[in-house]
């Protein structure tokens, strides 16, 4: 349970935007983002996904770790107040905003072989041009190969706007409509953070066909956290991770 | 905290039988049969031929064994909590669940459970970690992901870095999920004596790490032992 928040002295942060752009369904990138900057993704359609993962620029072995966030926040969906923990005991990114209430945390990537138990027809770039579709493993594989990383350093992946719930015994099950267009998601930067998300769908999608469904980028400044912070006040292990972050920051 | 104290008639720590070590420097020098008790704080590594079977057993009760599998060909394959938890459509492991890969193919497959429920969500613990959880004063207490690192840089010839460290199986740990999205550390369901069994699909290292956690209250706060048994034979 998260501790109950005390509205007259926590504060929801607020960001300044800086630059907009757009990552269409189907399509993969990353962006180094500063300690203090923040990210706001805008689902354009419904039910969009974007799976994203997170490395340390400077020692890119230290990469999001799920289950320490997770566990450290007693949590199986992630929402705002909740911090993304690197596997160093430190907060890559707090999510300061949150209009979906739920982001799933378990079910990993769409892969090659979903596409013909789903009955869905791969288009390939000879075929579609830039509506082809790609699966979100080997998207991530190619945003990793741009700063020498491999297979061997994949972590598990965030699946940001989508929502898998589990019954009382366990069972998973995909909600389905989670997501309507506009729904938004911001995250703030605790530390350098290489950032590589992909806009391919859920590997769980129901829908009938491989679906394009992209969102749009707000890149900006971040009021940074303090002890008001509705993500610092949430838990108490999101205190004693920030304050791994203010050692590691020490020597500048 | 965890209460379960049941003595259960086949609980006793298998002799090793000879000198032989706990692991082998060399994966291809590990013999087929092999049977080993693993000390809390402890790791073992070793190698699963394909159609062996691997028996894990918590010889006391409410241990966590924090466990890796890669594939032995390459292993940059390696077990992934995603791709098994989303394929059999459940978080939870037992008897019939297939370990899947990275690659989305079948590592191994749970033959037998007499536990009947394994955490595949809340990893290892870690010094880093463990300053979150507890206190920032832990750090310097003994962790999972320490054995890990020592077994990686003992034995260079499985070929694993910390790269290669991924997200892992707690056998013996219970972690319940909610419907609302929670997630809560439970009482073990575990008792002296219980055991996971399972079939290699295909050669994989193991890396285990007996937890030496003692800041949980799953096991009391009292680590003990697990035993490990690969064989060519089905155990159960």
């Amino acid at each position: 349970m998260n501790i109950p928040l005390d509205a007259a002295t926590t504060a929801r942060a607020s960001f300044t935007a800086k630059y907009q752009t757009h990552l269409p369904g189907g399509h993969h990138w990353s962006m180094r983002m500063p300690r203090g900057s923040a990210l706001k993704l805008t689902a354009r359609e419904a039910n969009a996904n974007v799976g994203l993962v997170m490395y340390n620029p400077l020692d890119l072995l230290e990469r999001l770790n799920l289950p320490d966030t997770l566990k450290g926040q007693h949590t199986f969906r992630l929402t705002e107040g909740h911090c993304l923990y690197s596997d160093m005991g430190r907060i890559f990114a707090s999510i300061i905003q949150d209009d979906l209430g739920w982001h799933d945390s378990a079910s990993g990537n769409l892969m090659e072989q979903h596409f013909a138990a789903k009955g869905w027809h791969k288009k390939a770039y000879q075929q579609a041009f830039n509506d082809f579709t790609p699966s979100g493993h080997d998207s991530l594989l190619i945003e990793m190969a741009k700063y020498g990383l491999s297979e061997r350093d994949l972590c598990a992946n965030l699946n940001l706007f989508s929502r898998v719930r589990a019954d009382e015994d366990a069972n998973l099950h995909y909600v389905a409509d989670h997501c309507a267009a506009g729904d938004s998601v911001t995250l703030r930067f605790e530390m350098d953070t290489l950032v590589m998300l992909h806009t391919c769908p859920h590997p769980l999608d129901p829908a009938e066909e491989y679906p394009l469904r992209g969102v749009d980028m707000t890149f900006g400044t971040a009021t940074p956290m303090d002890e008001h912070d509705a993500c610092y006040l949430s838990r108490p292990e999101n205190a004693r991770a920030y304050a791994n972050n203010q050692l590691y920051h020490l020597a500048g | 905290m965890c209460t379960s104290t049941l003595e259960h008639p086949h609980a006793h720590t298998p002799a090793t039988t000879d000198d032989a070590p706990l692991s082998y420097a060399d994966p291809a020098q590990q013999p087929r049969e092999l049977e080993r008790t693993v000390e809390a704080g402890d790791h073992f590594i070793g190698l699963v031929r394909a159609g062996q079977h691997l028996r894990i057993t918590d010889l006391h009760g409410n241990q966590a064994a924090d466990t890796l599998f890669f594939s032995a060909d390459d292993t940059a394959e390696r077990y992934s909590a995603m791709d098994t938890v989303r394929e059999q459509g459940k978080v939870y492991l037992t008897t019939g669940t297939v370990l899947y890969s990275t690659r989305g193919r079948a590592l191994l497959t749970i033959t037998g459970d007499t536990c009947g429920r394994h955490d595949t969500l809340g990893g290892a613990c870690s010094s880093e970690s463990n300053t979150v959880r507890y206190d920032l004063e832990k750090r310097h207490m003994h962790s999972c992901r320490d054995n890990w690192m020592l077994a990686i840089a003992r034995y260079p010839k499985y070929d694993l870095t910390k790269r290669d460290i991924g997200h892992n199986i707690n056998f013996f740990m219970n972690v319940p999920v909610t419907a609302d999205g929670g997630l809560s550390f439970e009482d073990g369901l575990s008792a002296p004596g219980k055991y996971v069994e399972m079939v290699a699909e295909r050669d994989v290292y193991v890396l285990l790490s007996n937890c030496p956690q003692l800041n949980n209250p799953c096991n009391g706060y009292d680590p003990t032992p697990v035993a490990i048994r690969i064989s060519d034979s089905p155990l159960s």
